[in-house]
């Protein structure tokens, strides 16, 4: 059942909830930021428009820098803002940053320990018609890898609009990723979000599995685990909304607790969410896992909802992979 | 007036040639690293940090300074000598370049030495960050000036010429890039590697203001500083040519130099001549 202390959207499970794309909260959250600190500063690459940048934009065209499409030259410049003291935020689609410009991140942010907040926008498959080339399934481990930065993966616009403001206020290099669709808005300004904590959102009293996930799959988890009750099967879902520094404790605590995990990411299995848990799980507390994930393998063109299927991310995956699991306890 | 300002111009040539010199024994100590372009700019080094540069080795974090960014970050050698001349640090700590445990990494990391204003090394970036910096001067409203080291084979580089259109099209007055023009990088002769020229052309159409000079002759090094200095509707390239090697008669244009230091037989003969100043006068 949900975890009444998550303060979820009383809405969660209707047809007609609410939905946003993860990018509105991005915007909504670059202009509070921008209120609260006059150091904040957007760059963007072409894309201001879609990355909802052009919020902040048009509140604070002073603070706002246009790039072109040139993201090696946006995290340089942003590096240099930042050792003036000012807070940039660098936005585009996670394929071209921090795709095309990972090295100059890798140095010039994670390296000088710039602070630097780093936007990837329309990341993983269910960007969906754009084809393989505009669907980042590989950014998470891109960014986790390097040293002295931050990853968060929100879970739908409010919480993306939480994690840009977090990102604002804390020093140090940050990753944010987001998506292009439409999801559910199913968390509340309640909801707790504390930046390397991560949130039980539906709890059972003896869990069989811990459907651990990241970014709009966690509804999709959330509903997996709503079906999968009605068949006898209870497990736990965590949203794991920091990829790193990831939250120890929790995810030792429910692997404990359940003795069989998945792992649910927009991602490649190798490297995301799941290879970080799995990470921690084999020198704390070995569990038997499954992993929801594209699956060594790059997407195509299609309907979110048909690739999502496609590729094995769907309910359905979820919930097999749980039946899966739990016979391995 | 003339007298002094002939005095101070000595002083400067007289540092570029300690700066050399030390530039020697620092390599041959480290047993890696790059001789040519760093002995190709020592003068602008000297002039940079003896006479240009308003900062204050007391207060590397001081608002106002003038921002040093070194873009080449493989030039580290000849900022760390004349750092450690301006009195950053003391001259024994050049002893610990590229060793265990040094603040003077091999490549230069920002964070590790108060007054290195940026990470580099991975080249074509430098001219980003010094934007970055002109802009949040710009925004800040402060008067200090950037300044950006870059060299010339660092322009084969898609992420400057990116740059190099932010700043035109931005008119950031208040950057000046020096481009060291030694003509030569790891492969061979840049003309022969990837043709750069004309660099005064492809500077223009981008919307920079371009001088050209003898990166050798510290007076037209100060005078081309002043005059970009007076543009304030554009950003200024000081396109400085130089010859890589300078000062060391077997190093001289020689690309074979790019990336080795001189053995210690070869680091006697070299400071042999930088003391005489190529058998001009007498060692001391």
């Amino acid at each position: 059942m949900i975890n009444q202390k998550a303060k979820l959207s009383p809405e969660i499970f209707k047809k007609d909830i609410k939905q946003a794309p993860t990018r509105d909260g991005f915007g909504e959250g670059l202009v509070i930021a921008g209120e609260f600190d006059p150091n904040v500063v957007v760059l963007c690459a072409d894309i201001t428009d879609s990355t909802r940048a052009s919020l902040f934009r048009d509140k604070f065209p002073d603070r706002f820098i246009e790039v072109g499409v040139a993201e090696q030259n946006m995290a340089g410049i942003a590096a240099g803002l930042a050792l003036s003291g000012k807070v940039p935020f660098i936005s585009s689609y996670a394929m071209f940053s921090p795709g095309r410009n990972w090295e100059q991140i890798r140095n010039f942010v994670a390296y000088s320990k710039t602070n630097v907040n780093i936007v990837g926008a329309h990341a993983g498959i269910s960007v969906g018609p754009d084809g393989a080339t505009h669907q980042a399934t590989e950014d998470i481990a891109i960014m986790r890898v390097l040293p002295n930065m931050r990853v968060f993966v929100p879970c739908d616009a409010l919480e993306t609009k939480k994690a840009t403001v977090a990102a604002a206020k804390i020093w140090g290099p940050d990753y944010i990723r987001f998506a292009r669709e439409k999801t559910p808005v199913f968390t509340t300004e309640e909801t707790p979000f504390i930046p390397g904590k991560a949130e039980i959102f539906w709890e059972s009293s003896k869990p069989q599995c811990a459907i651990i996930a990241c970014g709009p799959f966690v509804y999709n988890a959330l509903l997996a685990a709503r079906e999968l009750a009605e068949e006898g099967i209870h497990t736990l879902v965590v949203n794991n909304h920091t990829i790193k520094p990831m939250d120890e404790k929790t995810i030792i605590d429910v692997a404990k607790k359940c003795r069989a995990v998945v792992s649910v990411e927009e991602h490649q299995v190798a490297g995301g969410l799941g290879g970080a848990v799995a990470e921690i799980l084999a020198g704390h507390c070995p569990t038997p896992m499954e992993f929801i994930g594209m699956r060594d393998t790059f997407g195509e063109s299609g309907s979110p909802v048909q690739l999502i299927e496609k590729y094995g991310m769907g309910i359905k995956a979820i919930k097999g992979a749980v039946r899966k699991i739990i016979r391995k306890r | 007036m003339a007298e002094t300002y002939d005095k101070k111009i000595k002083f400067l040539e007289e540092m570029a040639n300690k700066i050399r010199q030390k530039l020697i024994e620092t390599l041959v100590e480290a047993g890696s690293g790059h001789s040519a372009a760093t002995l190709g700019s020592a003068d602008i080094f000297a002039a940079l940090y003896f006479h240009i540069l308003n900062h204050d080795p007391k207060r590397p974090d001081w608002a106002e300074r003038d921002r040093l960014v070194l873009s080449c970050g493989h030039y580290c050698p000849v900022l760390y000598v004349a750092m450690a001349y301006a009195g950053y640090f003391p001259l024994e700590e050049l002893r610990t370049l590229r060793k265990i445990n040094s603040r003077l990494q091999g490549h230069p990391h920002y964070g590790s030495l108060p007054g290195i204003e940026n990470t580099s090394g991975p080249l074509g970036v430098g001219l980003s960050q010094a934007i970055g910096m002109a802009l949040a001067a710009r925004m800040d409203k402060r008067k200090n000036w950037i300044y950006c080291v870059t060299s010339d084979g660092e322009h084969d580089e898609g992420n400057v010429w990116e740059a190099v259109m932010f700043a035109g099209k931005n008119r950031l007055g208040n950057l000046i890039n020096i481009l060291d023009r030694n003509n030569i990088q790891i492969d061979g002769f840049t003309e022969n590697v990837m043709p750069l020229g004309p660099l005064r052309q492809k500077y223009e159409a981008f919307n920079w203001y371009v001088l050209e000079i003898d990166g050798h002759n510290i007076e037209a090094i100060i005078d081309a500083v002043n005059e970009a200095k007076a543009i304030y509707e554009k950003p200024t390239v000081i396109i400085a040519h130089t010859i890589p090697g300078k000062g060391v008669d077997f190093m001289e244009s020689e690309y074979k130099w790019h990336g080795v230091p001189p053995n210690p037989t070869e680091a006697t003969l070299a400071l042999r001549q930088l003391r005489t100043l190529g058998g001009k006068i007498e060692e001391e």
